[in-house]
């Protein structure tokens, strides 16, 4: 077996397979199918000062090799999230990372200094990136100086590892990531879903409620691999990849584009237990191919 | 309850009309326990546009047999492949997903069950796990026409059958709600699924009689385990998942206008 473990800022994940926040609930929803500690880094669903309905139902499209979402971060809240989730699911045996989400630089900021207080959460994940909510999300995502703000300011209160997830909604991404390396993130993840939009031609209806949602599966894959190569060339924080991955294949072509890590989104969706299979199929590959450890085929791609 | 993956044997597909296929599987070891109520997801293979698994709800269980039901409607690509598979093929599923229809206390509770199109399907499971605990429920199952009216054979060992069809080939003419049962009758419980118009109509009969009823959300889900949050229906408690809060809900819990 090849030594899996890889460096995320301070944070030593033992492989480099994490869930995408959205995807895997609490990770409490995949224990039937998978054993959590098998996983590098579980990141839970996207958290908010405050609780959130989310958006009105339809909030899902099945298209061509994806699917579109319109959740709109529906969740009860920081201070529930700390008080009744955290004790059920701190004893994983395995990295638990916060997503954090916000409409306004102060709710990002209070939302960080609450997950800070929790030990055995050992990591943010900031979305600046959510195309599903009116006000804020992918707003701060998609100008250099918004990210840059917003990433500062959550940086200045928060003490451990400090991921920012990109939105590929945006012309140069390449800007952006190098607005919050310079604003102190520790690592930089992407891509967030990619907005899109489904009609039922015989209703004259849109398919959501919100008509326009975020794309994910393998049908962004290519769009992603190219931005995780382009963001890896530019930044020296660690890269985290995703988009579309769906099995160990994918997992590690982002890798030789230039991801540290990877995180497997939509995939779970369909196989409940693909987290310990890309795990075992990076495994695989390094063997074959003679590497001592993951970490050799970070940026390995030869061109 | 645990849940699991597992790939499944196919050992009968019988074509009931155009439109509806019953697929019968088996598995190599003892199929795990499913409540009436209760949906697997199945992974469709081989079809290009077909992403994500589909729902489809547990028709019966043959613990004799170790064979699993699933009556399959044929509504677009995915469904279509389903329907297209061969003794001896290989179905993965996820089950058993979501929770159940409530049994009634009381073994003399009059009860009545009502199914619309492929909403039937849950129904006869319920009425055989009704019939087990020593009820006998009264089946209620509306179609366009005779033709559509599936399982009627199965249904009649369990209990009473009544039909409707909107053309009056079988049973009364009309809707499931304007079936004569419902006058000369008084039930302690109703369950329904179906069309979302036909369990509006049968949860608005329940409650103008006061009688408990329990309805059967069918709300479009891509992961079927509560993580993606995409199914949820409003309640009396906010936005909750259909795949794991129900799909089983009493109506005083829906928001419903009725």
């Amino acid at each position: 077996m090849a030594d899996l473990n890889v460096n995320i800022g301070e944070l030593k994940l033992k492989n480099p397979v994490m869930t995408a926040s959205g995807t895997f609930g609490y990770g409490e929803e995949f224990e039937d199918f998978v054993d959590l500690a098998r996983i590098g880094s579980i990141i839970v669903k996207g958290t908010t000062l405050h609780k959130r309905e989310g958006n009105p139902y339809p909030r899902m499209a099945e298209t061509p090799s994806g699917m579109l979402n319109a959740v709109g971060l529906q969740n009860k809240g920081v201070k529930y999230f700390a008080d009744h989730i955290y004790p059920r699911i701190k004893d994983v045996q395995t990295d638990i990372i916060v997503n954090v989400s916000g409409s306004a630089i102060e709710d990002y900021v209070e939302t960080a200094e609450i997950i800070n207080e929790l030990d055995k959460i050992s990591a943010i994940e900031l979305n600046i990136s959510c195309p599903n909510v009116k006000q804020g999300g992918m707003a701060f995502g998609i100008s250099a100086k918004g990210a840059e703000e917003v990433t500062k300011a959550v940086r200045a209160v928060y003490d451990k590892t400090l991921i920012v997830k990109l939105s590929p909604n945006v012309t140069d991404i390449t800007e952006i990531a190098l607005a919050v390396e310079y604003a102190g993130a520790n690592s930089i993840s992407l891509i967030n879903t990619l907005l899109g939009m489904a009609i039922d031609a015989e209703r004259r209806h849109p398919l959501l409620s919100t008509i326009t949602g975020g794309l994910s599966g393998p049908a962004v894959k290519p769009i992603a691999l190219r931005m995780v190569w382009q963001v890896a060339n530019v930044v020296k924080v660690p890269v985290i990849g995703m988009g579309g991955i769906m099995n160990w294949k994918d997992a590690v072509e982002f890798m030789l584009a230039g991801a540290s890590a990877v995180q497997i989104g939509t995939a779970n969706f369909i196989d409940p237990s693909v987290t310990a299979k890309v795990v075992d199929g990076i495994d695989d590959y390094l063997n074959r191919h003679g590497y001592k450890s993951v970490q050799e085929i970070i940026g390995a791609l030869e061109v | 309850m645990k849940k699991f993956i597992l790939d499944l044997t196919v050992t009968q597909n019988a074509r009931l009309n155009d439109n509806y296929v019953l697929l019968k599987l088996t598995h190599s070891s003892p199929l795990p326990e499913m409540l009436p109520g209760q949906f697997a997801e199945l992974r469709v293979d081989g079809s290009s546009t077909t992403f994500l698994r589909r729902p489809i709800s547990i028709n019966f269980v043959d613990q004799k047999a170790n064979e699993l039901w699933f009556l399959i409607q044929i509504v677009g690509d995915g469904t279509k492949h389903l329907a297209e598979l061969r003794v001896g093929d290989i179905l993965n599923v996820v089950l058993p997903l979501g929770n159940s229809f409530s049994m009634p206390d009381s073994a003399s509770s009059k009860v009545l069950l009502v199914g619309g199109g492929v909403g039937t399907a849950p129904m006869l499971y319920l009425g055989e796990q009704l019939a087990l605990k020593g009820i006998k429920p009264t089946f209620l199952l509306g179609a366009r026409s005779k033709k559509d009216l599936l399982q009627l054979d199965q249904f009649e060992i369990y209990g009473d059958l009544y039909t409707t069809t909107e053309d009056g080939t079988h049973g009364e003419k009309g809707y499931v709600t304007q079936h004569s049962v419902l006058n000369s009758s008084d039930f302690d419980q109703i369950y329904t699924c179906g069309p979302k118009p036909m369990m509006m109509a049968v949860a608005k009969y329940a409650k103008s009689k006061n009688i408990t009823c329990e309805v059967s959300l069918e709300n479009t889900m891509a992961c079927g385990i509560g993580a993606c949050l995409c199914c949820v229906e409003d309640t009396d408690e906010g936005n909750v998942c259909v795949c794991k809060e129900g799909p089983v809900f009493n109506i005083n819990k829906l928001l419903w206008q009725i």
